[in-house]
């Protein structure tokens, strides 16, 4: 097959992984885009291996090790988000604001 | 065109579609459960790619954890069920994602159009490139040693895990 159709496939997954990040509110629909990107390399990684039909795997192997750091990630997130919610009571991103500058006056 | 293209055709179009579904729906659950479509069809693109184990392996870990972990954390913030009109940001911002993403969407897809018109995958008679047996060697003879580190790294995303979500811990 062309080595186009994973490619492409990858990088409209990608594209819709950055909108996803820059467009919602809530903190795991966020988590859930950076998934989605994620996904988008491991199909590159997967297809270029294929392609070259490497000798150690590199892509495949590498592939699984983006997978478990991508689990890492998602249980770290999410106990971050929980611990959010608890002393704030909200998830939504935007209204975590105590860090940011305060407006020039 | 073989059957193998076509397969692999529709496959994509379902994960691209179900993917721009998880960005856009308004109910939280129905994001979640779009996900699983979109990491179950990316794992059939594996399938066809002959990398037989990373497409199992994603079914589990994705498919099986990682969306089931986003679920607990969605009952756990006591997400709404049902339509809910506050997910999305700003109109204003909402445009400035659409065109960010359209325009890393068109740099990349013209790069690689550019960079790889014409290269074929080859996959051959002997599809036991990327079996359980081939990944396995490839995991503990070339990369035995990335294979420990990671196995540390999830040790210790697994006592900070822990950490952040104990309530008996002492204020520091």
């Amino acid at each position: 097959m062309p080595l186009l159709m994973p490619l492409v496939v990858a990088a409209l997954l990608f594209a819709i992984g950055i909108y996803g990040v820059l467009a919602r509110r809530n903190a795991i629909l966020v988590l859930m885009s950076v998934e989605l990107m994620l996904n988008a390399v491991n199909l590159n990684l997967v297809a270029f291996d294929v392609w070259l039909r490497d000798e150690l795997l590199s892509g495949q192997v590498f592939t699984l090790f983006v997978i478990t750091i991508a689990a890492a990630e998602v249980g770290l997130g999410l106990a971050i988000v929980l611990l959010v919610f608890r002393n704030r009571a909200t998830s939504q991103l935007d209204e975590l604001v105590e860090l940011r500058e305060e407006a020039a006056p | 065109m073989t059957a193998v293209e076509v397969l692999f055709g529709l496959l994509g179009i379902v994960a691209v579609g179900s993917a721009a579904l998880v960005v856009t729906t308004q109910q939280l659950v129905h994001a979640a459960l779009w996900l699983v479509v979109t990491l179950g069809s990316i794992a059939g693109l594996y399938l066809l790619m002959s990398a037989e184990f990373v497409a199992w392996v994603q079914v589990l870990i994705y498919v099986g954890a990682v969306v089931v972990l986003l679920l607990f954390g969605l009952m756990l913030t006591r997400a709404p069920i049902g339509v809910s009109d506050d997910l999305d940001a700003s109109v204003a911002q909402r445009i400035a994602a659409a065109v960010t993403a359209g325009a890393t969407a068109g740099v990349l897809v013209t790069a690689l159009v550019d960079a790889f018109r014409g290269e074929r995958i080859e996959l051959g008679d002997d599809p036991s490139g990327g079996s359980a047996g081939a990944a396995g060697d490839a995991i503990f003879r070339a990369w035995v040693l990335p294979f420990e580190v990671l196995s540390v790294l999830l040790l210790a995303a697994l006592v900070g895990a822990i950490v952040l979500s104990r309530r008996d811990v002492g204020e520091p």
